[in-house]
């Protein structure tokens, strides 16, 4: 019975390391120090009431890439990128200490508005939360909103050719957005994010109410949009970090004397690294299948 | 695993027969306590209708009251008092929409946890209050130094409506998902563009609806109109809200007081008018409640 499950589990996990190989034949990275910083996150402890979710977390993001942040359920994950657009500031006991600079520039401050940080670092939520009006408002509506109204059916069209839903929608951009599918929901989603140009875009679980066809469709995004944005990912699908980030951060949940928890980040790397290699016991566990 | 004694199913015993009958008799109380409530409706617009529906004729919409009638003489309608409602409460709404909503917009979108309990906590003391408290209080606060007035009626029932469609507001506000909000913002887009721009038009048919409640709810009081707008009413049609108008509610009190037996049956008449205006207005409003409900499911 037990040689039966480990035997499962040897296989299981030697279909992922696999699946890493096959998907990891990509360019390989430059050394980090030639890589442009986009965050530059330093001792990062973020607290809700009394407890802290994530505590001591210390790593940069960099232009360009994909960077996927995995763990289990609990450790902080969103929490962790709800902080680079402050969308954390809703939640009325939430405080966080430390600092993110982004481009050089501190914007975990009080004195920071946290509409402008918004304005060049877009967002993409877990559940596609297209407004209920038609396809071409969901783009066009941030668009005019903040000022970019020229050419406006061209930076429409633009955004929805780059999320490709484009010749899904083109005939049809006046009706509802509820009509389209989940898939193409989330696509108008990313197409809404970044027709306002931002710099860098986060996705909060993107795919995980997708089915695998729409959650593909998603990922090829990605590399496809990589080179005129920064994406930071956040995913529990392991396959999917190691099909589609350069870099992936591993947090975990650390448990204190008292049995308080919080989130900490364990290990941060090349994607293949920590996929095939990874330095810390704890995230071969993980990546391997042995916990989580 | 052993089959279970199956024997017990078949045979009842005395405990199980009395909650049998226990289960019954407290349906049949459930059921004639909702059929008292229903038949009361019921008793009401009947009675109402029996006598007052019969009365109802093209002169009580169209003619002025003749202020002194005699037995046999001309008896005029009632156009007075139905222009004079339908001024105070169109003013009356005026005023209470938009600070109900503007109420339910800073409490539900804005304020603190504790600004939020305390001015909810407020709503509702200031809905308990009853009409004619307000009433005197509009007496002394505006009546007195400027006379009876129409726009004096309407901010007394302004004051009765706001507590209504402040509450309600704020219920259908609640209803907008916070993924909207989050979608919004998430873009750069500031917190004031997405409360005008997503939120409020998610709202607006609750807000309606909310609104038509609280018209045909404050369309009927009597007590506050006495107080401010009907000393000195004018015989004929009145649109001035500068002037004492008449109103319908105060006009049935009145009518119901005097002694020719024809004052009588245009009361009842104008009762009629009033609970069918009441009546057709909470059908609409429930059936723009529905409406408002299935879009904001749909955006869910």
């Amino acid at each position: 019975m037990m040689g039966q499950v480990r035997g499962d589990l040897v296989s299981a996990s030697s279909t992922i390391e696999q699946a890493v190989r096959v998907e990891t034949k990509r360019q390989p990275l430059p050394p980090r120090e030639r890589l442009e910083q986009v965050f530059d996150i330093q001792d990062l402890t973020a607290i809700y009431g009394s407890k802290a979710a994530l505590k001591g977390v210390t790593m940069d993001v960099y232009k360009n890439l994909v960077t996927a942040v995995i763990g289990p359920s609990g450790c902080g994950k969103s929490t962790f990128i709800r902080c680079f657009n402050r969308m954390n500031d809703l939640v009325p006991s939430f405080r966080q200490t430390g600092t993110i600079r982004y481009h050089g520039q501190d914007i975990a401050g009080k004195d920071v508005d946290p509409v402008a940080v918004r304005r060049t670092i877009g967002m993409v939520f877990q559940r596609p939360n297209p407004f209920p009006k038609s396809i071409q408002d969901n783009v066009a509506w941030g668009l005019k909103v903040l000022g970019m109204k020229d050419n406006l059916s061209e930076r429409v069209e633009r955004a929805l050719t780059q999320a490709a839903l484009w010749d899904e929608v083109k005939d049809r951009l006046k009706s509802s957005a509820l009509g389209l599918s989940g898939g193409q929901q989330q696509r108008l989603c990313i197409a809404r994010a970044i027709a306002v140009e931002p710099d860098v875009v986060l996705m909060d679980e993107p795919a995980s109410a997708l089915d695998p066809i729409a959650t593909q469709a998603i990922e090829q995004l990605l590399h496809e949009l990589k080179s005129e944005y920064s994406f930071v990912i956040v995913t529990h699908n392991m396959q999917q970090a190691a099909r589609v980030a350069d870099m992936t951060a591993f947090f975990s949940i650390s448990r204190g004397a008292e049995g308080e928890r919080w989130g900490e980040l364990i290990e941060y790397d090349a994607t293949e690294k920590i996929f095939t290699a990874p330095s810390d016991k704890r995230t071969e566990d993980y990546v391997t299948g042995r916990f989580g | 695993m052993s089959s279970a004694d199956l024997s017990v199913l078949q045979r009842p015993n005395d405990r199980l027969r009395r909650r049998r009958w226990v289960n019954r008799g407290m349906e049949l109380l459930a059921w004639l306590a909702a059929a008292t409530a229903v038949a009361l409706l019921g008793i009401v617009v009947w009675s109402v209708a029996k006598r007052g529906a019969s009365e109802l004729n093209l002169d009580l919409l169209t003619k002025p009251q003749v202020a002194f009638p005699v037995p046999g003489g001309p008896q005029g309608g009632l156009v007075n008092a139905f222009v004079g409602t339908l001024v105070i409460v169109g003013i009356a709404t005026l005023m209470a929409l938009p600070v109900g909503v503007l109420v339910a917009l800073y409490v539900n979108e804005f304020a603190p946890a504790v600004v939020r309990r305390g001015v909810g906590l407020t709503l509702d003391v200031l809905n308990g209050i009853p009409a004619i408290v307000i009433g005197i209080f509009v007496f002394g606060l505006i009546v007195v130094g400027h006379g009876d007035s129409g726009l004096a009626g309407s901010f007394a029932l302004a004051v009765l409506m706001l507590p209504l469609v402040a509450r309600s507001a704020i219920e259908v506000l609640a209803l907008v998902p916070g993924s909207l909000r989050e979608a919004s913002l998430g873009l750069g887009v500031p917190r004031w563009r997405t409360t005008l721009g997503i939120v409020l038009p998610q709202a607006v048919g609750g807000i309606v609806t909310g609104a038509v409640l609280a018209v045909a709810r404050v369309a009927g009081e009597t007590a506050p109109l006495l107080f401010t707008t009907a000393v000195g009413v004018s015989a004929g049609a009145d649109w001035n809200p500068t002037h004492p108008l008449a109103s319908v509610p105060v006009t049935i009190f009145e009518l119901s007081d005097q002694a020719l037996e024809s004052q009588h049956a245009q009361a009842w008449a104008a009762a009629f008018v009033l609970l069918m205006f009441i009546l057709v207005t909470s059908l609409t409003a429930r059936w723009l409640a529905n409406r408002s409900r299935r879009k904001l499911q749909r955006a869910a």
